[in-house]
């Protein structure tokens, strides 16, 4: 099932399959390990609800929903 | 001698490592992007000695930001003998992206794997050797903290150096390998430098590439019409980053065994965030730590003791006091109202220091019979106006001491995290909210702080708005005008006059951000993609070399700038325009006096100009002197009372009360002229100190010279607004109708449907004005075109196939 990250809820786990957007942010995204077939887990959302937390690769990022939303997964059970 | 360059991704423990290996003081923090000019050192124990560039953390070559600008152009242009890619063994996949692309350049290059110490505590293991003959550069494992392997590091890196090394790129097998092979036999051809860097970086079509090597950009457009990538389509610069990760993955991620138990269980600094950004409790825990770190920097009273003891001393009005041992060295251990908080008692130490030695100067000049205008320029003047900003000093470091912890703990990147839903609004990050609270103790280290903001922007907004929160040494003017009017008018309530001014000068700043963000500093709302470090602790020596360091830049300050301009201050207040002395009671003749005198006018719609008459001018001058520090305002009005022909008052004794008093019947000054005086005081050009530290920060005279102007404007407009609406509250529709018309012009400006006059504003090229792009306040505009050319190239592209 495919599903956007921004739409994950806090403990879901997936692999990217696309990451949309352009220019620098989108570069941003790639740079920081953000790639189709990298496995990512939602760990958390702040207080106030948006920017997210996750975990790929062996370490914490944090990115808005906003950003999140260009960023295509496959969930995983 | 050798020239080494070491770079690696921020928070890598790169300039730890810098640190250990030259016993320099550069700065080190847990907050992604520190270092932001690069430092230099010498390393002496190789055969013979190496001078060491610590380049800023950049997680890519990128073009995108100015610290991956400085990085890429320093590589590839100074041509270091070779270069130490820090890389965290922590976080192995992230960090060797970069050496990915590091290895494109013809430069030699060791791998130093650091916080090997670390790894092994989380239970995960690196095969060194595997690691090594994979990716097929030296590879030294290291702990910069404690300063395992770094000679070892030196001796390879140093052996390495010796030999030319070729250039490698792990992007053979992807689907660009042959492209980027033409495109770097094309370069050669052209006897281009590191040609293979050049080539994947045209591959990638980067604006900086594209622009220098024409002929090769045209080839890979050629090439990018027949090509097409089932997942990425032709965004060559999206393939390439992927194919690194991917060779990543596939070749060196095999030597790395992580413990899989503890990813499920979580981290040790997930377990701390479980507390710490937690959903309800984050933000109270937040405030909490805020307001331990300004209690115990600012409180007179600590712990609220004072409340559980009485006062020792009484006197004959029946005020009570805390005192200790007066005359002696812990006479600053009590405040006013308790036990002083550390910072408080920092504060009276060193001010019982200076005066100490004031007094003794003092009593030597009068012993030799030195003329009273030397003794005035050099004890008044000089060394009291020295003595009045170093005596912040203390409060400044120890609030930095305490925000330097939470940003070495890796704390501060949460704060960014738990309120940048907040900021976003105002077109900041969570990251500006720091610097703003800490403006609440001292407008100095609250504009340092700024550098940890990443978009210049952001950075530009936030220094000029610091100073409307309203810093420690603002609070006399406040306390003293509003137990003033208390006094003079009879109003019940004066400290609400006081929180007031606070919650006008926030509100000041939000709607300053929020028209900057609008107008001049407009742009898109910085990208918050960051990295959460893991929680440290705090290295106690690197905090301290931070201190120091801070101490040498405040103190050269202020022997100089601010040196200067209390010597000019004086000189005009304690002289008539026949070049007389003058005694602190005269100082209505003075030369300083005659500029109130003529500039008073100026201040009439604030309501302490033209309409005082004779005596206005003192408002004008206290303003004036307020600019060397805000301390001098309340001084000014004890001093000036007495040559208005009130008797000679002491304001230490009251906090200036009677002096305010006593100004308020001599001029006839009205409650609204006092506000605006407060307000104006208050948003205006802040102290020497704090202009000279936004000089220092800001990156330019005319980014400069646009902050100053901004002060004073904003001072003058909402100060006059107090004034105008407290008089006759009818002019309050005026001021509405005002507001209304520039919300108006804004809007329409943004929506393109006016445009404003801008002679001034030159769409910047590179090269034209013979400064860096790295740091040019156009950079949005020329990325925003270039996005633009960009879009219109595929859009004709779509439109021929």
């Amino acid at each position: 099932m495919k599903k956007k990250l921004s739409e994950f809820a806090v403990g879901d786990k997936g692999v990217i399959c696309e990451v949309a957007g352009e220019g620098r942010v989108r570069r941003r995204l790639f740079d920081m390990g953000v790639t189709p077939g990298a496995e990512v887990q939602l760990r958390k959302k702040a207080p106030l609800g948006d920017p997210l937390e996750v975990r790929l690769r062996g370490y914490t990022l944090t990115m808005r929903k906003s950003e999140a939303e260009q960023v295509t997964m496959e969930v995983k059970k | 001698m050798k020239h080494f360059a070491l770079a690696g991704n921020p928070n890598s423990g790169k300039t730890t490592l810098f640190n250990a290996l030259t016993g320099a003081t550069a700065h080190v923090g847990n907050w992604p992007g520190v270092t932001v000019d690069r430092r230099e050192g010498v390393y002496r124990k190789t055969p013979e000695p190496v001078s060491l560039v610590d380049l800023p953390g950049i997680y890519s070559l990128s073009p995108y930001t100015a610290e991956e600008v400085i990085s890429r152009e320093y590589l590839l242009d100074h041509k270091p003998d070779c270069i130490i890619n820090i890389v965290d063994a922590t976080n192995l996949e992230r960090n060797l992206y970069l050496t990915t692309q590091l290895m494109e350049i013809d430069v030699p290059l060791v791998v130093a794997l650091n916080m090997m110490d670390e790894l092994e505590k989380n239970g995960d293991k690196i095969d060194v050797k595997k690691l090594e003959s994979r990716v097929g550069l030296p590879i030294i494992p290291i702990s910069a903290l404690k300063g395992e392997g770094i000679d070892e590091l030196m001796t390879r890196a140093y052996e390495a150096s010796q030999t030319p090394r070729e250039a490698v790129t792990v992007l053979n097998e992807s689907a660009l390998g042959h492209l980027i092979g033409d495109c770097r036999i094309a370069l050669e051809g052209a006897e281009v430098e590191h040609s293979l860097f050049h080539a994947v970086k045209l591959v990638e079509l980067d604006e900086l590439e594209v622009k220098a090597h024409p002929a090769s950009a045209k080839m890979v457009e050629d090439f990018k019409k027949t090509f097409s990538d089932d997942t990425f389509g032709g965004d060559f610069e999206a393939i390439v980053a992927d194919s690194r990760y991917k060779y990543i993955t596939a070749h060196y991620s095999s030597s790395l065994t992580r413990n899989v138990e503890r990813e499920l269980k979580g981290t040790r600094s997930e377990k701390i965030d479980r507390v710490l950004t937690h959903k309800i409790w984050g933000i109270p825990i937040f405030l909490m730590i805020l307001f331990v770190i300004f209690h115990l920097t600012f409180s007179e009273n600590l712990l609220f003791l004072g409340a559980a003891f009485s006062p020792n001393v009484v006197d004959e009005l029946g005020n009570e006091y805390w005192v200790s041992l007066p005359g002696t060295v812990a006479e600053g251990l009590f405040g006013t109202d308790g036990i002083a908080s550390p910072g408080v008692f920092l504060m009276n130490l060193l001010s019982w220091g200076t005066d100490s030695l004031t007094g003794a100067i003092a009593d030597g000049l009068a012993a030799i019979q030195a003329p009273e205008w030397v003794s005035g320029l050099l004890c008044d003047g000089i060394l009291g106006g020295l003595f009045a900003v170093i005596s912040f000093l203390p409060q400044i470091l120890l609030l930095f001491f305490f925000f330097s912890i939470l940003e070495d703990t890796g704390y501060m990147a949460r704060i960014a995290f738990i309120l940048d839903r907040i900021f976003r609004r105002f077109g900041l990050s969570g990251r500006a909210f720091l610097p703003m609270i800490m403006g609440f103790g001292c407008s100095v280290p609250a504009m340092i702080n700024t550098r940890t903001l990443s978009d210049e922007k952001e950075k530009i907004s936030t220094i000029r708005v610091i100073p409307f929160f309203s810093c420690g040494a603002k609070l006399p003017i406040l306390t003293a005008i509003a137990g003033g009017i208390g006094l003079s008018f009879g109003l019940p309530h004066t400290d609400l006059i006081t929180y007031g001014m606070y919650v006008v000068g926030m509100v000041v700043a939000l709607v300053a951000v929020l028209l900057m963000h609008h107008t001049t500093q407009k742009g898109d709302v910085p990208p918050f993609i960051m990295e959460l470090p893991s929680y440290r602790l705090p290295q106690l020596r690197s905090t301290m070399l931070l201190l120091w360091d801070k101490t040498k830049h405040f103190i050269k300050k202020a022997f100089t700038v601010i040196l200067l301009s209390t010597i000019i201050i004086w000189l005009i207040s304690h002289f008539s325009w026949s070049w007389k002395f003058l005694s602190d009671e005269e100082m209505g003749q003075s030369i300083l006096a005659g500029i109130g005198q003529f500039i008073q006018p100026l201040f009439t719609p604030l309501g302490w100009g033209a309409q005082l008459g004779a005596t206005g001018w003192v408002f004008a001058v206290a303003a004036i002197t307020g600019l060397v520090a805000k301390e001098n305002v309340v001084a000014t009005f004890g001093t000036l009372a007495a040559c208005l022909g009130a008797a000679s008052l002491n304001v230490e004794l009251d906090g200036g009360l009677s002096a305010v008093a006593a100004m308020i019947s001599e001029t006839g000054v009205g409650v609204p002229a006092l506000i605006g005086f407060i307000v104006f005081n208050m948003l205006t050009i802040p102290c020497f100190a704090a202009v000279a530290t936004a000089k220092a920060e800001l990156s330019s005279k005319r980014l400069f010279a646009g902050t100053l102007l901004f002060w004073v404007a904003t001072s003058y407009a909402v100060s006059s607004m107090f004034y105008t609406i407290g008089t006759w509250w009818w002019t309050c529709f005026i001021w509405l109708a005002a507001i209304a018309l520039v919300v108006v012009l804004v809007v329409l400006y943004n929506k393109g449907i006016i445009k404003p006059i801008k002679p001034w504003r030159r769409r910047a090229k590179r090269g034209t004005c013979g400064c860096d792009c790295a740091g040019c306040v156009h950079r949005g505009d020329c990325e925003a075109a270039l996005a633009e050319v960009r879009a219109k190239k595929v859009a004709s592209k779509k439109d021929s196939e």
